[in-house]
């Protein structure tokens, strides 16, 4: 296959002060694949989905988009570059001052400038696809259990149809089940959508169900990439223990030193 | 460490904040005039910023005016106090204390507020989430919100400036038997109409102000419910210290002979 990449990052590096959060980092999306980030806490996950959204800028490195640097764009082509996108946040970054089905329509009034009522109706359809009712949207978000903020989350990621769809561990904080049930709903929704998927997670199982390749990021670079069948004979120590959950091994935690 | 290598650093820190404070304050102004605009969040701050300090505005102010007039009286009494009561409290509650009282009761229950909200959206990632949703958070958080206080302050002021007054008025025909019908008089020959614009001027400078620094500390809030709760201290030391300061440079500038 010779087509671009969806997405692509090229030696990236971001730091905070003098701490370097993505050193050098590259990693390849593929058009129409699902790619999962396995990753310890803190090893600039998140940090590296807020530089491809324009969130943060990385101090070097080039991030392309269709084939186009992003960090070399004005603010205008930004912003319609950004439209091809949706995001699941970590903490489902609801709008608490708004009742569920607006946080669902939001990017189709505000940013698509979709009538409200009949952006309403692409709300409650979302809602429903995720599993919840339409009196849902009705209520703020304050007023939901953590997995019903992350599904809200999902409806909105996915409510404009977008291209391209970045997950920031989707399934953490809930229980075994509702993971299970959320993982087939990116499952569905990526396919439905014919979309490239971007997932972050420390979940295995996860990983394992929605991703079609598999890379791993340890302190700011991507250490292994490869297809999902191949992540049990990576050959890599890091990999290893990070998928089978070891205490011992090349990975150090800082609570482990004396 | 080194006394010096401290002093160094404060200022370093401070003239970065400087910096970053004028990039804010660049990207605010330009939004306000590119759009989209968001005019049912206009409406809605200005309920917020405007209607809802009213009652907090015209107590202080009435107050102010009563105090002020008693004030001028004790001070003046051994002269004509019937004449200069009124008109000095006319000048001041106009030139001087109605606009900087509102813009400091303002600045206590706005900037706070704004700063609490945009914080609280900061730290858990909301602003974030607009960006992703296509949507400026500049245009969406900080325009309506600098837009509604530099509309309604004026407002409020003039209001205030009315109660000041009348503040003034009541305790002088009440408490210290002052004839209403001179009273009147004296007030409206020496005010002009001058006195007022220019305390209504002011008036939306601080309605910037107040609405600037909320924004500019929310935006910049790290670190959870503790970081938000410095946003807020420091949204309004910041905004009521540049009121202050801000109501200095104007007076020199709109009054200078
Ligand atoms: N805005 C910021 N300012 C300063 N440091 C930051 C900021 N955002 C992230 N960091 C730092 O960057 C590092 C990586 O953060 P990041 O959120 O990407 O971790 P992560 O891999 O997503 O972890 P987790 O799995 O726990 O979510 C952390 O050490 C964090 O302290
Ligand atoms: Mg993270």
């Amino acid at each position: 296959m010779t087509d671009t990449p969806k997405i692509e990052l090229r030696n990236v590096t971001k730091r905070f002060g003098s701490k370097v959060v993505l050193d050098n980092l590259s990693l390849v999306v593929p058009k129409g694949k699902s790619l999962v980030v396995i990753g310890g806490s803190g090893t600039g996950k998140s940090v590296m989905l807020k530089c491809v959204l324009g969130i943060l800028r990385p101090e070097k490195g080039e991030i392309f988009v269709d084939g186009e640097n992003v960090l070399k764009m004005s603010t205008s082509e930004r912003e319609q570059t950004l439209r091809k996108f949706g995001m699941l946040f970590q903490g489902a970054a609801l709008f608490d001052s708004l009742p569920v089905w607006q946080n669902v329509a939001f990017g189709l009034i505000q940013g698509r400038k979709m009538k409200r009522k009949e952006a309403k109706d692409v709300a409650i359809a979302k809602l429903a696809k995720v599993g919840l009712g339409p009196e849902v949207g009705e209520l703020y978000p304050a007023e939901l259990s953590g997995g019903m903020q992350k599904r809200v989350g999902l409806a909105r990621a996915i409510a404009a149809d977008p291209e391209i769809i970045f997950f920031d561990e989707p399934t953490t904080g809930l229980d075994p089940i509702m993971a299970d049930v959320i993982n087939d709903l990116i499952i569905d929704s990526v396919k439905d959508l014919g979309a490239t998927a971007l997932s972050i997670t420390h979940d295995m199982a996860s990983a394992r169900k929605i991703a079609d390749e598999i890379a791993m990021i340890y302190k700011g670079r991507i250490i292994w990439a490869g297809p999902r069948s191949e992540i049990d004979s990576s050959g890599n120590d890091y990999v290893d223990q990070f998928i089978h959950g070891r205490a011992t091994g090349p990975i150090k935690m800082d609570v482990l030193k004396p | 460490m080194n006394f010096f290598a401290i002093i160094g650093r404060v200022v370093l820190a401070l003239l970065a904040e400087i910096g970053h404070l004028a990039v804010f304050t660049w990207a605010s102004i330009s939004h306000i005039f590119r759009p989209p605009f968001f005019w049912r969040l206009l409406g809605q701050q200005m309920m917020r910023i405007g209607y809802f300090s009213l009652p907090v505005v015209a107590l202080t102010a009435f107050f102010t005016g009563g105090a002020l007039a008693l004030q001028i009286y004790y001070g003046g009494s051994t002269i004509n106090s019937e004449s200069i009561v009124a008109t000095i409290v006319a000048l001041g509650i106009t030139r001087e204390l109605g606009p900087v009282m509102a813009g400091l009761m303002v600045a206590g229950r706005v900037s706070a507020a704004i700063a609490a909200e945009l914080g609280t959206m900061k730290v858990t990632e909301q602003i974030d989430a607009l960006t992703t949703l296509s949507t400026n958070p500049y245009k969406y958080l900080v325009t309506p919100r600098i837009v509604a206080a530099v509309i309604t302050l004026p407002l409020l002021v003039f209001i205030a400036d009315i109660l000041g007054v009348m503040g003034g008025f009541i305790i002088s025909t009440a408490s210290l038997s002052f004839n209403p019908g001179v009273y009147v008089q004296n007030t409206v020959n020496f005010l002009k109409a001058d006195d007022v614009t220019s305390g209504l001027i002011k008036a939306g400078v601080f309605g910037f102000v107040i609405a600037l620094m909320g924004c500019f500390q929310g935006f910049n809030s790290k670190g959870g419910a503790q970081g938000v709760g410095r946003a807020t201290t420091n949204a309004v030391v910041t905004a009521s210290i540049l009121i202050l300061a801000s109501n200095y440079v104007m007076t020199s500038l709109l009054f200078a002979k």
